[in-house]
């Protein structure tokens, strides 16, 4: 399905992830912020960016992965997005929903 | 006489070792199977004996028991894999070659990676049912608790059999009611993932299902630790819930042996492909089960399709032959909801549980994703289809490794 954000139309499922990257930009990730009630900091942009990267590469993301990363703990991943940081992360950063639940 | 060598003889190494050992013979090959314990479990047992349903003579034997005739069982602790020289070291020193190396060394609890876990409550007010140890120390403090609250809760995914957690659940209700005790025990299911479970139309009707049994669903909780003092789970978020029993599941990892062996990724699961369980660096290791990181659920069935899968594999390795990607995560569970009765999932790689019946299309005569007496039947008769045919590598007629769309409703 469509979804207007940050002026574009943009392909998302069900849940509200984008399914297209590369329609991916800063305007959304900020807009996408805005309506999970977090205002998005240098701090922030570096966590997101670390997310973007590893999907690029095709690692599968878990709680425990970016607490290991050096980039931030689990601990200021909850601050920065306190209401389940993954989920709420990596749609943010215009990335699949982690299915690192089987 | 070349080398078969498979680690670990569970569920998966066991059935592989009975599978091959058609296959492979004397004087060309020699398959051995390396494992440090004596006992065989049947690990869905460990559910039912906090309740005393099973006891414990039900779901132990003897490794010996199930290993082929031809094939060489070798007990004694490996200390690691050296796979550039193809060689297995044992802790004692020795060392043994293999042409063609299997590792089903499976995945364990690991308790001590959460804060407070192994406290002073351990075993005391903090449980796990994921050992035999485990579930019998549970088994002993239910038999007369007074009642409270009773939480049940997942650490981190992936675990092994992620269905568990939920038949626990269900049981315990289930053990209340018949107490004349229910009304004394709150029950409260605590999980990381936003539901009861990770694909949607089973979450829906296990949800269901947790409401018509007045348990209380607490999602996305990922824990920090456990206050031993106050009694309480604490998430990063700084969520806090209050038990008087915690029944929990610890992170799962894989065996040492692999971080000894530098092959694992950051929880010791071996990295392998998806579709053929080939090892992703090492052409002639092959991983089997929950030791691999692929994902696919980790459970018995699924060790089962692969199992028949990786069997064709080894063989076409030997011929020189391109492997078959077939294996489509095929997963086919039990779920017991308690009071006599059990749902039934069928799913794969890309085609959640949905309703429907089988294993024949339209007649079943079990049903899928609706809870039924039948279904719980086949849980109990499963017990002994494990011992009889599963481990032997007798395949189960009418159930395919790759998963059947037929009579199910995907729409």
């Amino acid at each position: 399905m469509e979804k207007i954000i940050a002026g574009k139309s943009i392909a998302v499922n069900e849940e509200g992830y984008l399914t297209r990257f590369d329609q991916w930009d800063e305007n959304i990730g900020e807009t996408l912020a805005g309506e999970a009630n977090i205002q998005l900091s240098p701090r922030h942009w570096e966590v997101l960016t670390y997310l973007q990267n590893e999907f690029k590469k095709e690692v599968p993301l878990s709680i425990r992965k970016v607490g290991k990363s050096g980039v931030v703990d689990i601990k200021e991943f909850y601050q920065l997005f306190p209401v389940a940081p993954l989920k709420t992360a990596t749609k943010i950063a215009g990335i699949p929903k982690p299915a690192s639940c089987i | 006489m070349k080398q078969l060598v498979i680690l670990g003889a569970g569920t998966a190494g066991t059935m592989m070792a009975n599978h091959l050992s058609h296959h492979l013979k004397k004087p060309d090959w020699q398959i051995s199977i390396i494992d440090e314990k004596d006992e065989h479990h049947y690990q869905p047992g460990y559910l039912f004996l906090p309740f005393d349903i099973y006891s414990p003579g039900d779901i132990v034997k003897t490794i010996e028991e199930f290993i082929p005739k031809n094939a060489e069982l070798i007990k004694g602790k490996i200390d690691r894999i050296l796979p550039k020289e193809n060689k297995i070291r044992m802790d004692e020193g020795t060392e043994f070659n293999y042409d063609i190396l299997i590792i089903a060394t499976g995945a364990k609890i690991a308790p001590g990676e959460t804060e407070g876990m192994e406290g002073v409550e351990w075993r005391k007010s903090i449980f796990d049912f994921y050992t035999f140890e485990g579930a019998l120390a549970l088994r002993d403090k239910l038999k007369d608790w007074k009642g409270g609250k009773l939480v049940v809760h997942i650490t981190e995914m992936p675990i092994k059999c992620p269905v568990a957690p939920l038949e626990f659940s269900f049981l315990a209700d289930s053990f209340f009611k018949h107490k004349h005790m229910r009304d004394q025990v709150e029950i409260t299911y605590v999980t990381p993932l936003s539901g009861a479970f990770t694909k949607p139309k089973a979450t829906e009707a296990l949800e269901h299902l947790l409401k018509e049994k007045n348990i209380h669903i607490e999602g996305d909780f990922a824990i920090e630790k456990i206050d031993n003092e106050k009694k309480e789970i604490v998430d990063y978020g700084g969520r806090s819930i209050p038990f008087d029993i915690l029944v929990t599941v610890p992170t799962n990892k894989g065996d040492e042996l692999i971080e000894r062996s530098g092959m694992g990724d950051e929880l010791n699961y071996v990295p392998a492909h998806k579709a053929t369980m080939q090892s992703k660096e090492y052409a002639n290791v092959f991983v089997l089960g929950d030791a691999s990181n692929i994902p696919a659920s980790k459970a018995g069935s699924v060790a089962h399709f692969e199992a028949e899968i990786l069997t064709d594999n080894i063989m076409r390795f030997i011929g020189g032959k391109p492997l078959k990607d077939e294996f489509d995560g095929h997963a086919n569970c039990f779920i017991e909801t308690g009071n006599g009765k059990a749902l039934l999932i069928d799913f794969n790689y890309t085609h959640e549980p949905v309703e429907g019946s089988f294993p024949f299309p339209g007649i079943g005569p079990l049903r899928l994703l609706k809870e039924s007496r039948m279904n719980h039947m086949g849980k109990l008769a499963f017990r002994w289809i494990y011992w009889n045919v599963l481990l032997k590598g007798t395949h189960i007629p009418f159930v395919s490794a790759t998963m059947s769309e037929a009579g199910k409703q995907y729409n």
